[in-house]
């Protein structure tokens, strides 16, 4: 079945550069005094949910809002490194809102809806004048300007940044405006509270059970419209850039309820992470993509320095130049070192199973800062008159200059790999990071349950195949800033004279019942392995088999070893303690359990798309030179729906029209 | 490396807690500080026994999750880092390690060694924010420049991740460098003018109400900061606690 017959997706008509402003013209509001009946439930506090719940407040409606962690503040959005896109064109290099639309949409492989990514570029803008207003400290060039660097896939400089840490100022912003209206009593914030299901009544969603981790009881709380703002669900594959407790359930167990699951396939592997270093490991450090600013990716041309390197007895400093191979430069000679990241991760993968990797498992290429330093260097000694000769001196001059940009990525280096990126090349390689996959929504942000909405990284809208750099928190602050707070008045319209929405129905009672024999049967589950035990195990199928590189084969096979460690997990998890306290091993298998339900609807997903796109490689399709190969049969959304279990998820298929651009092969040589 | 871990057990916030020890056999160096408590945990559910909880998530110095006394230090030996950035090289095989949550009255324990720091949020309710709407027009934001080297100082105390290692750090339990950090972002930059001395004011008077103690000028709370936080932001709220008094 298409979408459209069912679920429109709500396109507006018109030329595309007016869609988003004759749209907002047209569509229901509630007056300011009707707002106040209106209570509106927000899960999750990232960028997302953070500007959300504060502007939904603003205007008015009663809000309550959810994170599991102890502060809104720690969302996972916090750790963003890089920058957030705009399209300022502050530096004049030519940018505009059509050049970031072209941009995204290419650089999502043709994957994505026309209409929602034009209407992310034309409010972008307005991201950074918000933010400015709000006090974040972005970073600002001697005259007092804001200042930007590049991100891959790229042509212009329109990343804003505060350091390596613009997710933090983000996020501190939206929290500060989050406190606002906390401190106005117009947000109830429940922290530490775990959504654990959504309550549907009459078709629409109406309410959570929330579970409160502190104590472990759980919770009713009603609501006219839920909001997801859940985040990713890259930590399926156990290892990932995500925070610890990332994770799916609250857009599962929507998924359960009727919420159709678009493109789980699409994951973005990053190609600048800290590679892995024992059995150990609990996550991935991301290196952020504004270090391919200045940093230069390589590995020897030589087997035999490969070997020297492995073995300790060459340093990579000590490599002389015509003997690296810059393979990105080689093969890229129109982006280099800034291609996007699928391109980027499959590159370094392609080099590293050819032998060229420069670790002891062979998992690992150079970042090299070398160049840069030297080039800084001397740039500031003519600045300062110095003597530009003297490379001692030209080289700590640079390394100042490196500091000031990425001072805070280089110490976390050093601290995890205790080696200094100032002096010997970085290692990286690729790891799980994000996923452009999730939760179907129309134009409205409406998932296929009327009055639940899915925001952020949840849902599927803007990135098609493959996110490009410092978009993610660009769509996180549009969608709760800028989008869902006129869309969701265009529902909520009907339901001024609803009255407050009682939490002792049957359909309450129900869902909390559904929860409890869920806990309970996890808790009295007499089983000999922890639930990590599961977890790693699931992340190692997805990792080897639903990971960078992916065939018809190793799917299927995954496919049925997913199956089988989920029977597994419930015959033999054990969990300790009990429900009524603070138990964080109960939350964590909940979170497994549905992981392992994603991980076969991914695999799935995967196996059903016959081409290469994006983040998606199916090795059986790919061109001559290695690159991913598109096929017009599959350019639409696969949106799937819930049918009691993952393997009888049934298709439904949004076609994807290019109006407004012309669908090319997507090159970056 | 094998080490003895002394490590807090609390039940809940009502229980007394104590110290109960731990023997860790095999540690790799190259572990982090959590990873290793990980590895503990799974030992000792498969034991069947209740693992030690903690608070964490980022676990890359950021989010300000974790917290941890070790060794009588706010997020351990090493400086400027998190607790999830410790390392186990930072330690020697045969050593012995205390662990114990981070200590405050302001901080109650919830169990083991998770706190509750509540009383930071409650702290930027009172003031931390500009008051300008999110959905309405702002001004293009070039229209604000900022002088680099303010934008910068702000910069520096926004990247504060509210952990409460300086109050556990501080003898008299003050949340100062906490509270200083926010004052001062919005004190060196423009957008923070109008409402500089009520923020000032009112964010103190929270930090009181909480029971935070005062501030002596002991300055162990920047020494033990992950984020390297300056004093002289400390120096900055006093001046602007004064100005909204008497200025
Ligand atoms: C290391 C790293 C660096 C990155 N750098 C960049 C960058 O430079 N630029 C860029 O554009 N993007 C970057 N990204 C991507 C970007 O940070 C994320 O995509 C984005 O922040 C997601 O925001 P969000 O609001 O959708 O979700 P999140 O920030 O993940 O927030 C999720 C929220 O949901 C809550 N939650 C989840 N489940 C439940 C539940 N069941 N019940 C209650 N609450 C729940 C959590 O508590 C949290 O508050 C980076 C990502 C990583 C991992
Ligand atoms: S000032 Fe430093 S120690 Fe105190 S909360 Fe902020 S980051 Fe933590
Ligand atoms: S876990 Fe986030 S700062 Fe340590």
């Amino acid at each position: 079945m298409n979408i459209g017959d069912n679920f429109p997706a709500k396109l507006p008509e018109g030329p595309i550069a007016n869609k988003w402003t004759s749209y907002k013209d047209h569509i229901n509001l509630v007056n300011p005094a009707n707002k106040r009946l209106i209570d509106v439930i927000v899960v999750g506090t990232g960028l997302a949910g953070g500007s959300a719940a504060a502007t939904l407040a603003e205007l008015g409606y009663n809000v309550k809002a959810f994170c599991f962690q102890d502060s809104p503040r720690r969302a996972h959005s916090i750790a963003a490194q890089g920058g957030i896109n705009a399209a300022k064109n502050y530096q004049g290099d030519g940018d505009s809102v059509y050049r970031l639309f072209y941009d995204t949409v290419k650089g999502g492989d043709y994957r994505s809806r026309e209409e929602n990514v034009y209407r992310l570029a034309e409010v972008s803008a307005n991201i950074i004048d918000q933010c400015v207003a709000q006090g974040v400290p972005f970073a600002r060039e001697y005259g007092g300007l804001l200042d930007n660097r590049s991100f891959g896939g790229v042509l212009v400089s329109r990343t804003f940044y505060a350091k390596g840490q613009t997710g933090q100022q983000l996020l501190l912003g939206a929290y500060s405006a989050m406190n606002r209206q906390i401190s106005r009593g117009k947000i109830k914030m429940y922290n530490r509270h775990e959504m654990v299901e959504l309550v549907m009544v009459d078709g629409k969603a109406r309410g959570i059970i929330a579970r409160d981790l502190v104590t472990g009881e759980l919770e009713r709380h009603s609501a006219h419209a839920v909001v997801i703002a859940s985040g990713g669900y890259g930590n399926v594959f156990f290892l990932s850039t995500n925070a610890m407790g990332s994770n799916v359930s609250a857009t599962w167990k929507i998924h359960k309820k009727g919420a159709w699951f678009a493109n789980p396939c699409y994951t973005q592997i990053h190609p600048t992470c800290i590679p892995v270093s024992g059995d150990h490991q609990s996550k991935l450090t991301l290196m952020s993509e504004s270090l391919r600013n200045d940093g230069r990716i390589w590995v020897p041309k030589k087997k035999e320095d490969v070997e020297a390197i492995r073995a300790g007895k060459l340093k990579p400093t000590q490599i002389a130049e015509e003997d690296r191979d810059y393979y990105l430069e080689r093969r890229y000679p129109a982006f280099g070192n800034l291609v996007p990241r699928d391109v980027a991760s499959r590159a370094a993968k392609e080099r590293c199973d050819a032998g060229f990797g420069v670790n002891a498992t062979g998992e690992a290429v150079y970042l090299d800062f070398a160049a840069a330093i030297e080039r800084y260097g001397k740039e500031q000694a003519h600045i300062k008159g110095m003597d530009e000769n003297d490379m001692d001196l030209v080289r700590s001059l640079g390394k100042e200059v490196i500091k000031t940009k990425y001072g805070n990525l280089f110490q976390m280096y050093e601290k995890i790999v205790d080696d200094n990126p100032y002096e010997t090349p970085m290692m990286i390689y690729p790891a799980v990071h994000y996923t452009m996959g999730g939760t179907w929504v129309d134009y409205n942000l409406m998932s296929t349950i009327p009055g639940c909405f899915v925001i952020g990284e949840a849902n599927f809208s803007d990135h098609g195949a493959n996110r490009l750099g410092a978009s993610a928190l660009m769509q996180g602050l549009a969608d709760g800033y800028f989008v869902l707070p006129y869309t969701i008045g265009d529902y909520l319209a009907s339901d001024i004279r609803t009255g407050k929405i009682p939490t002792d129905s049957k359909e309450f009672d129900e869902a909390e019942k559904s929860v409890r024999d869920q806990l309970e049967k996890l808790i009295n589950n007499k089983g000999t392995k922890s639930v990590d035990y599961f977890h790693k195990k699931l992340g190692k199928v997805m990792w080897d088999k639903v990971g960078m590189a992916r065939n018809a084969k190793g799917l299927k096979e995954a496919i049925d070893e997913i199956k089988a460690i989920r029977e597994e997990f419930y015959k033999d998890v054990k969990i300790p303690g009990s429900i009524n306290e603070y138990n964080e091993e109960l939350a964590k298998a909940g979170r497994v359990a549905d992981f392992l339900e994603l991980g076969e609807l991914f695999a799935k997903d995967a196996l059903h798309r016959e081409e290469s796109c994006g983040g998606h490689f199916r090795e059986e399709f790919q061109t001559p030179e290695g690159e991913a190969k598109r096929d017009p049969k599959f350019q639409y959304v696969a949106a799937w729906e819930y049918k009691g279990e993952p393997s009888k998820a049934v298709l439904h298929k949004e076609e994807l029209k290019y109006e407004n651009i012309e669908v090319k092969e997507r090159s970056y040589k | 490396m094998d080490l003895k871990l002394k490590i807090w057990r609390q039940k809940n916030a009502s229980d007394k807690g104590k110290m109960v020890n731990y023997d860790m056999k095999n540690v790799s160096p190259d572990m982090s500080f959590l990873e290793m408590l990980d590895v503990l945990n799974n030992e000792l559910i498969e034991k069947g026994e209740e693992p030690v909880a903690f608070d964490h998530d980022c676990r890359e110095g950021i989010c300000g999750m974790c917290s941890l006394q070790i060794n009588g230090r706010p997020h351990g030996p090493d400086t400027a880092i998190t607790t999830c950035q410790l390392h186990m090289r930072k330690f020697k095989d045969g050593d012995t390690i205390y662990i114990e949550p981070f200590r405050s009255k302001a901080f109650p324990v919830i169990k083991d060694l998770i706190v509750d720091r509540s009383s930071f949020d409650r702290i930027q309710h009172a003031g931390g924010y500009i008051s300008v709407n999110t959905s309405g027009n702002t001004q293009d934001a070039n229209a604000i420049p900022v002088n680099k080297d303010d934008a910068d100082k702000a910069f520096d105390a926004a990247t504060c991740i509210g952990c409460g290692a300086c109050v556990a750090a501080c003898k008299n339990s003050s949340a100062m460098l906490f509270v200083s950090a926010k004052v001062s972002q919005f004190a060196l930059l423009p957008q923070g003018q109008i409402e500089r001395k009520t923020r000032a004011e009112n964010m103190v008077a929270q930090m009181d109400a909480e029971g935070f103690g005062a501030c002596t000028n002991t300055g162990a709370c920047a020494a033990e900061c992950p984020k390297e936080i300056s004093l002289t932001n400390i120096a900055r709220l006093n001046r602007e606690f004064l100005k909204s008094k008497f200025g």
